[in-house]
Formats: C-alpha cells, structure tokens, sequence
C-alpha cells in the first residue's frame, strides 16, 4: 500500500442517477431466472438439460463444445421453463422457474488447508464456476489447462453509475478471504488486488491475505482490470493474465466453505428513469423486472442495460440479468431529433469537450439518453483517444490496425493488453462516431483465430 | 412543422423512392437541420453530443473574427490608399463586395464537388469542407480573378482530397493546396512580393519589406498587431487570430501541442536568422507580419494533416515554424514561407508518426526481452 499509481487521463461520464446506498432484500419470492449462454464470449455452448427437466442450483445447463470440462450450472433450483434460440439457433437464454425454497446440489466442503490448485481447480469446475475466471488477453474465459502469470482481482468500479464493490462484500468478507485463497493456489502466488486508494473502505480488501493490493486513483477507466494489469505488470506476448470479478470472488469463497452453488449477488439499480435506485441482494441471472416494476419514471421510452452503459448489453424491461453483470442501468432512448445541433448554446447537453456551454456548470449532472449525437464518419479528430486511455498505447493507430488486420502491428502497438471494454470512453468521446468496442473485439477475435 | 415537412418528404430519398439518387443531399440538409434521431446499438449505449458538424462548425466560429475584420480591412486599405475618407460601414461594405463573392465560389464549388462524391460512393456528406471553404477565401489575395479561385478549389478537393478517400484521407490541407495551386499555376497574378490594396494599385506588404531590409518602412508593432496592414484577408489581424486560438483551445478542438511548438520553432529561426545578421527584423517583427500567425492556428493544427500522436505534434510543429522562418529569411525567391512549411511538413507528418509509434513498438519488444529473459 505504500505506492498509490495515480491516472490522470479518463474521463467520469456526469451522469445522473447513480444508485442510493440502500441495500434491500426481496420481499416477495422471485421466480423467474435466466442464464445467458452468449454472454461467454468464444464459448460453443452444447445443452445438457431439456425443457420442463428439474435442476438444483448447481446442476449443468451447458457445457462448452471445445471445453466440455467447462460447464455452466443453474444458479436457482427449479424447472428448466424455456430454451430461447436467437439467428442461427445461438441459445440466447435457458429460462428457469425456480422453487420458492432453493435445493442445493451439494459440492463438498474444501477446507482451506486443503486447497491445491488441482482440487480448486476441479472444484470450480464441477460448479461451474470456472467460466466466471476470464483471461487476458482476449478477453475470453479463461482456458482450464492453462496457468495463468498472475491472477487479478479489481475491488472498485469506475464505470458510470457503478456501484460500490464495498458493497458486495459487506457481510461476506470471510468468502471472499477463502476465494482469494483460492485463487492464490490456482496462481501459484499472490494475487493482485486493485483497490481505490480513497474510495475502497472495506477491510475485506484494505487487510485481504494471500494478495498483493495495489492502490490506484483516477477517473474511469481506472477500475477496469484492463488498465490496472497495464500499470502493475502489462501482458506480454505469450502471457496468460487471468481476472475475476469481486463478486465472483464471493461465490467462489461460498462455494468452498459451504458446499454449494449459492450465486446470491449484490445488483444495483441505478439510472436517470429509475424513481429508487439503490443495491438488492439477489441471485444471478434474476428477471429485471422484478427490480424495476412499479420503479421506472412514466412516459418515457427507456433502455435497460444489464451492465454499464458504456459496455452492457441493452435487454427488454423484463430480460434477464447478463451472468457477468451487477448493475442495471435504465436510461431514456434518444430516439429524439436535435434541432440544428451544430449551433445550439447546449446549455443541457453533456460533452467532453467544450463545445457546449454545458461547461459553465462543471458540477451539474445530466440525463444523457442513446442518441447517437451525430452520424458516422472517418477518423478526424487525432489526439483526443489518448486523454481517455490511461495506457501507454497508441489507440488510434492500433484500432486502423484491427481494421487492417495487419497482425504484425496489432501486435506491436498492444494489441494482448487491451479488451473492447477499455476503449469504451475512447468510442464515447469519439465525434466521428465509430463503433470502436466493435473493432476492438474484432480484432482480438481476428488475432486470436490467426495465432493459433 | 418543418420536422413534419421533412417526414413526409423523407421516403421520396429512401431506398425505392422516386429521388433516391439524391439520398445523400437530402440527409445532409436534413441533419443540417436536425441532429437524426438515430439511436445506439452496439457499443456504449450513450455517446458524447459532439459530432462531425458541431467540430467543423466551432472551427468556422474561431474563424469568423479574422474574417470580420479582414472584410472590414479590405475596404480600409482600399480607401486609405486612393485617399477617400470612409466610415465604418462603408469599408466594411467595400470589402464584402471583395470577400464574400470569394466565399461564394469557394463554397459553392467545394461543397458541389463534396455533394456529388458523396452520392456516387453512397456516403453521408462530410463536414470537413465547411473549414476548407472558409479558409480559402481567408488565405487569398482580394484581387484573385473568382474563376482562378474556383478553379483551385476544385483541384484541392478533387486532387487533394477526394482521391485519397475525402476527409480524414488526405495528405495536405485542402485550403493551403488551393492556394499554393494558384500560387504555382498563376504566379503572374498572385504576385510574391507585392499585393492589391486598391483596385488597380498593389503595394508591398510587411513581408517584402522584411524581404527586403526595409525595416524601417515597416508600420510600427501595434499596427502589425491590430492588422491594418495589406495582405490575405484573413492574416493581418493578430488580435483576432489569438481570439480564434482561445476557442480553438478552450473548446477542445485545436492542439496546443501544434500551436505552442510551432511558435516555439518560428521564434528560434527568427532568432537564430537575426543573431547571424540575415534578417534586420526582430523576432516579434517576424511572427506578427504575415501568414505565420493564421497558419499556425488554423492551418498547423488541421487534425488530419498535421501528426497524430502527442509527441509527433510537437515534432511537427517545431518543424513548421522553423521552415517558415528558414524559408522566409534565406528564401530571396518567397518572402514568405508559412504555406510551403505546413505543405511540406503535412507530407512529412506520417514519417513523424512512424518514427514516434517505432518506439512505442520498440518499448513494447525490449519489455517482451526482458521479461523472457527473467523467466
């Protein structure tokens, strides 16, 4: 703790309706749950149940074609309701009702003087916990033969609207502790842990064992794991860097110490249109609209984002939580014109840059929607990616090389350090409107496929 | 109502209407008129509310200071020289009877060409040329005949940007190639040393009499300053280039990387020139007579011409201003030399940018030896 790694390039997003610090339980019995196949990138997903079959929390849904030992369990015990297929038959969601009094499958405790990276590793992997451990580079979970060089683990989200990972582990700060035992094991050494140097309070982070914690201050995307591998130890050429998410940490500590697959979680509901934002202890893969019925402001069409705005995906007001995420945000749909855009004073209309008078009000908050703010064109303004990618990368120049896929310079400007969740704030700013997430995932896929 | 207008006409342009062929016109005055109401779809869910034409359109706002006062300096000039006491407005009169047929052509040739580029390749019509058109007239001289004008114009569109791809493709500032064309086609009329002032009457600018030796003939500082000197119409007030500069930086949109190393190189040369007795005129003399001060706000900083990286924007601009200054005190054939360095430096600026990346790359290999030399 003695070295605090300071970013000044990011960007906070001033947007309003971050959650409240509430924490609620369910009042009434939730039933309606989902797990989302497609939300693990690079997986081949093969079904092991059918519909109406009854699982516990813990019983295989699917299983990963290339990786069968790779499998993905119910989080709710219950009757597998529903398989939705999406284009060319992708399982979108496996819907499940579940039970009012959750059965467990039950695991076996693994005592912490017991752990080796064998058994952690076999345990994760009956509970299907192991998709949960996603690696970099490629952004992909992460691949159960292999050895990671380290092993990461971010204890604060910068994202806009994200909650507080204090938060998440408040009350379980002893499954945490044995999940990151865990996880040391399975690196062969301590695990890094990134945590704000003024915003992290927890004791289950500050005084974590068995993990080296690193201390970082910055405006977003400090938080992303992305940016903390890049200034503790970047990812070299060949190196494998896994990471997993504090809330997974939890699950995993659970799972040790308990037996069983509890995937209860700490979700926030934050965003301008909902009327009580605030954190809800519920289980993974949970109906949203259950958090947000009776909770959204009327008359106005909204989006719903399972994750942050800038990375999450958009679902319907009564989708399914996505099995990575822990925040649902709802913003208004700008699906809206702008009269004569370009010369409005823009008094209420947020941008990084000063070209609106927005700038007048530095400490204002604002209801931003999904217009896309302009259309499509090609790269023109240089030198405004950098001042939002706190990495020693230059993003112009790698993102012309995805497009070219030119693997030679991918590799050579860092391609193997970054994931589309790190340009985020660069596509956010960019005034030419180009979908750079996208040619950030194309490119690892691109790359991925060729070096293999 | 006009919303309502544009509805109901809209499906005319669409796919299978009857004026499809005009798709990218009518997008264009429609987003002209309103920001469309497109929504994200993959991606970051909100985006920043600066686009394409709130960027152009800020640079053209940093503009329009120099072109007031070049209008109405125009017509001061014009009046001073054959002697007639004129008001306010009836300078400024005079020079819009100048300036704004320049601005006529140049916008209408440009944005023609833009207009019809854009519907043979199916693209939205890019902004970049509302800068370009606007700077044109600003760089040339008053007296320039409109059909030179237009002539270059569409040589700078065409040849300068059109053929690399259109804007965010090209190698050279599209404005400074139509002057430097009508500098190298019509050398006879856009005289080096010697500029219109007055109808029939052309004199020497500031330039020449640095050119020259003639320091003493030069107008005094605050003249050179406040810009009632000849020359383009857009150059000769510092004080309003410097009030562009504030928007250009304040809002985001200039580099001050470009701006500050440019400077930083002009005064060295001017410097270095007057130290080895080349030039009589002082450092200040020189960076507030002529194109130096303009190139180096509004035509240096061109995002897509200048170098891209942080570091290669310094490189860049050090080089242009010392290219201006070397060209202008030991060049007797051009008295001034800002055009021909941000020409030369643009074509050079992806070799800086290579150079600079190189060694990212590098840092990043070295990184890649060591750590397999640990393991």
């Amino acid at each position: 703790m003695e070295k605090v790694i300071k970013l000044r390039k990011g960007l906070d997003i001033k947007i309003e309706g971050s959650p409240d610090s509430s924490l609620d339980a369910p009042t009434v019995s939730y039933t309606r749950y989902a797990l989302k196949p497609a939300a693990f990138y690079g997986m081949h997903p093969k079904l092991s149940v059918q519909p109406q079959q009854r699982v516990l929390a813990g019983e295989p849904l699917f299983f990963d074609k290339n990786h069968p030992e790779i499998v993905l369990t119910s989080p709710v015990s219950g009757v597998v309701e529903e398989i939705v297929y999406g284009p060319r038959r992708v399982i979108e969601e496996i819907r499940i009702t579940a039970d009012e009094k959750p059965q467990y499958k039950d695991f076996g405790v693994l005592e912490q003087k017991d752990f080796t990276a064998e058994k952690v590793r076999e345990k994760l992997l009956q509970a299907g916990l192991w998709a949960f451990i996603r690696q970099r580079p490629f952004d992909l979970p992460a691949d159960p033969a292999g050895t990671p060089r380290d092993i990461f683990v971010s204890a604060f989200d910068t994202a806009p609207l994200a909650p507080d990972l204090d938060m998440v582990v408040r009350g379980q700060e002893e499954y945490f502790q044995a999940g990151i035992d865990a996880l040391a094991k399975l690196a062969g050494k301590k695990v890094h842990l990134g945590v704000h140097h003024l915003k992290t309070a927890s004791k289950a982070y500050l005084e974590c064992k068995n993990a080296e914690i690193h201390s970082f201050e910055g405006p977003h995307p400090c938080g992303n794991v992305g940016i903390q591998i890049h200034h503790v130890a970047p990812i070299n050429k060949g190196d494998t860097v896994w990471y997993v998410h504090p809330q997974d940490v939890v699950i995993m500590g659970r799972l040790f110490m308990k037996g069983v697959y509890d995937a209860t979680k700490v979700v926030a509901v934050a965003g301008s249109e909902v009327l009580k934002t605030g954190y809800h202890k519920v289980i993974a893969g949970l109906n949203v609209s259950y958090l947000l019925k009776d909770n959204l402001k009327l008359g106005t069409d909204v989006r719903v984002v399972s994750g942050n705005i800038l990375t999450g995906t958009q679902i319907q007001a009564d989708g399914y939580l996505g099995p990575y995420d822990h925040l649902v945000s709802v913003i208004p749909e700008g699906k809206r014109f702008r009269f004569m855009g370009w010369m409005t004073p823009g008094l209420n209309t947020y941008s990084y840059s000063r070209t609106f008078f927005s700038w007048l009000f530095p400490n204002r908050r604002y209801r931003m929607d999904t217009n896309l703010n302009g259309g499509e064109r090609a790269f023109v303004l240089t030198g405004q990616f950098e001042k939002v990618l706190p990495m020693d990368i230059y993003p112009m120049q790698l993102l012309k090389a995805c497009i070219a896929q030119d693997i030679e310079n991918m590799e050579a400007l860092g391609i193997y350090e970054v994931s589309p969740e790190d340009f985020a704030l660069c596509e956010f700013i960019d005034a030419s409107k180009i979908e750079i997430q996208k040619i950030v995932r194309e490119g690892l896929e691109f790359i991925h496929k060729e070096v293999q | 109502m006009l919303r309502n207008f544009l509805d109901r006409i809209k499906p005319k342009f669409e796919k299978g209407g009857k004026y499809h062929f005009l798709h990218s016109t009518f997008e264009a005055f429609e987003s002209f008129l309103y920001v469309p109401d497109k929504v994200t779809s993959i991606g970051s869910h909100v985006r920043d509310a600066l686009d394409m034409k709130r960027t152009m359109i800020v640079v053209v706002l940093a503009l329009v200071p120099c072109f007031l006062f070049g209008t109405y300096n125009v017509g001061y000039m014009h009046h001073a020289t054959v002697g007639v006491e004129a008001g306010f407005w009836q300078n400024f009169w005079f020079g819009c009877t100048k300036v704004l047929p320049m601005l006529v052509v140049s916008y209408v040739v440009g944005l023609a060409i833009e207009f019809i580029f854009a519907q043979v390749r199916g693209h939205e019509v890019n902004e970049g040329f509302l800068v370009s058109g606007f700077l044109i007239p600003l760089i040339c001289p008053p007296d320039v005949p409109l059909w030179m004008l237009a002539v270059a114009t569409a040589f700078a569109v065409i040849i300068g940007k059109e053929v690399f791809g259109g804007t965010g493709m090209n190698i050279w500032n599209p404005a400074l190639l139509a002057r430097a064309f009508l500098f190298f086609a019509y050398p006879s009329q856009i005289s080096g040393d010697k500029v219109w002032v007055a109808d029939a009457v052309s004199g020497p600018t500031p330039l020449s009499h640095i050119a020259a030796g003639e320091i003493n003939a030069l107008p005094d500082l605050q003249t050179l300053f406040w810009g009632f000197i000849p020359g383009s119409v857009g150059e000769t007030s510092k004080f309003c280039i410097l009030l562009g500069a504030v928007i250009l930086l304040w809002t985001g949109i200039g580099s001050f990387r470009v701006m500050i190393s440019t400077l930083a190189g002009g005064v060295l040369m001017a410097w270095i020139g007057g130290l080895a007795g080349s030039t009589g005129a002082s450092i200040l003399q020189h960076i507030l007579s002529g194109g130096f001060l303009f190139g180096l706000v509004f035509m240096a900083t061109d995002p897509v011409t200048s170098a891209q990286t942080g570091t290669g924007k310094l490189i860049y601009g050090f080089l242009v201003g010392l290219m201006a200054m070397l060209i202008r005190i030991y060049n007797p054939a051009y008295p001034e030399g800002m055009m021909l360095a941000i020409l030369l430096m643009n074509t050079f600026a992806p070799l800086i940018d290579y150079l600079v990346v190189g060694r990212n790359m590098a840092r990043r290999r070295k990184r890649l030896v060591l750590a397999s030399k640990k393991a």
